[in-house]
């Protein structure tokens, strides 16, 4: 349960008064079909390996999680407080739900999962983050994704 | 998130996306949105339910077959609450909490580095059954997080261990090292804790938590622009009444 009419004071009126850009235009490529898509996670949890740099505050850049990234190797440094991590740390998948994308490939629910999945640090403001998507969006394309599972904290 | 979603799919790239607020997606309008009604930073539902996080992960990529957008769908099912919200306490008998004239910060720190090793059997547990730990973000071993932690409330700052970060970035990832070895330790101990009895075990009871909102005080109008920053971070919003 968490909808935001149930959140407390002051904490509701802070979420919903984040600012949030609005776009002229809104882009629609068609979607493969899920079972022959080529999945890749994105997550804004601040997640990266435990030896890559921790994510400083306003960051906006990106670290890769390789698909064999083992969850043991994932830490995170998102630089909120106002989220439960209780989860993350009982079970990576709740965040990037990594796992569960390997078993649907196997059981051919998906085509594939990408060789690179990346996070970002959420707490960014969207337009900020505008290069790294770009940037991303080549690399995903070059490994040959077609479909994007975004994944906020 | 909604911004990433409308940049790649600028780029040519097919999108969908979980949603926890709502109301944000409702502005935002990117292609596609799955709204769940999870709490924060559990946006696939359930930690260890693979059955559960396999149906969320599932409904938001069915969006993809959707013929045109922009598409917000909400998700059917709450995720389940813990058996018993109410009941669990930690056994653990941490240090009391010190009264305001005890709140020096040499006695702060040493009740702190002993509750840190009271804890420690229980975090070793939580590794052993979880096969890992997300301690680890500081680059610092526990006990020198806890000893960083604590000499920064000393009257002059600490140089950085990490010479590629300051003072107040490790302070940061310290603090949130240190909650995460509570939280872990406590989860190990028995008893099925939800994560509001953690955050409230954490925030209400323990001498790390009282440090880390001493630190914040000390942050507030410092001279130090990285500690100023930092204000707004190391205590949670839902968790600011307990500052007087």
């Amino acid at each position: 349960m968490v909808r935001l009419s149930q959140l407390a004071e002051p904490f509701r009126t802070h979420l919903l008064e984040l600012p949030c850009p609005t776009f002229e235009s809104e882009p629609w490529v068609p979607g493969p079909a899920v079972e022959r898509s080529r999945v890749a996670i994105i997550s804004t949890a601040g997640l990266h390996r435990r030896d890559d740099r921790p994510y400083s505050i306003g960051a906006t850049d990106y670290r890769i999680v390789p698909g064999e990234t083992a969850a043991a190797d994932v830490v995170m440094s998102h630089v909120s407080s106002n989220f439960d991590r209780s989860g993350f740390q009982q079970d990576i998948n709740v965040v990037f739900p990594i796992d569960r994308l390997r078993e649907l490939a196997a059981r051919d629910a998906i085509g594939s999962v990408a060789g690179y999945h990346y996070s970002v640090m959420g707490a960014t403001t969207p337009e900020q983050m505008e290069p790294a998507a770009h940037e991303m969006a080549g690399l995903l394309k070059a490994d040959g994704v077609d479909a994007v599972l975004l994944v906020p904290i | 998130m909604g911004g990433l979603a409308h940049y790649l799919e600028g780029d040519g790239l097919a999108t969908t996306q979980i949603s926890l607020i709502r109301e944000h997606s409702e502005r935002m309008r990117p292609p596609r949105a799955l709204w769940v009604p999870f709490e924060l930073g559990r946006p696939i539902g359930v930690p260890d339910d693979a059955v559960f996080q396999t149906r969320v992960v599932m409904a938001a990529l069915d969006l993809l077959s959707a013929e045109e957008g922009p598409v917000l769908a909400d998700y059917p099912e709450d995720a389940p609450e813990a058996d018993d919200i109410t009941g669990w306490s930690c056994p653990i008998n941490l240090a009391p909490l010190m009264d305001e004239a005890e709140t020096k910060a040499q006695r702060l720190g040493a009740a702190f580095d002993d509750e840190i090793g009271r804890l420690r059997p229980w975090h070793d547990l939580a590794v052993e059954a979880r096969g890992r730990t997300t301690v680890g973000a500081s680059g610092l071993e526990i006990d020198a997080a806890g000893r960083f932690i604590a000499a920064c409330l000393e009257r002059e700052l600490p140089a950085s261990p990490r010479p590629e970060l300051s003072t107040p970035e490790v302070l940061r990832l310290a603090c949130d090292d240190v909650k995460a070895f509570y939280l872990e330790a406590a989860a190990a101990q028995p008893g099925r804790a939800s994560s509001h009895d953690l955050a409230e075990w954490f925030w209400g009871t323990t001498t790390a938590a009282k440090v880390i909102v001493a630190l914040r005080a000390l942050c507030v109008d410092n001279e130090d622009k990285g500690l100023r920053g930092l204000v707004g971070i190391l205590v949670p919003r839902a968790q600011l009444h307990r500052i007087g």
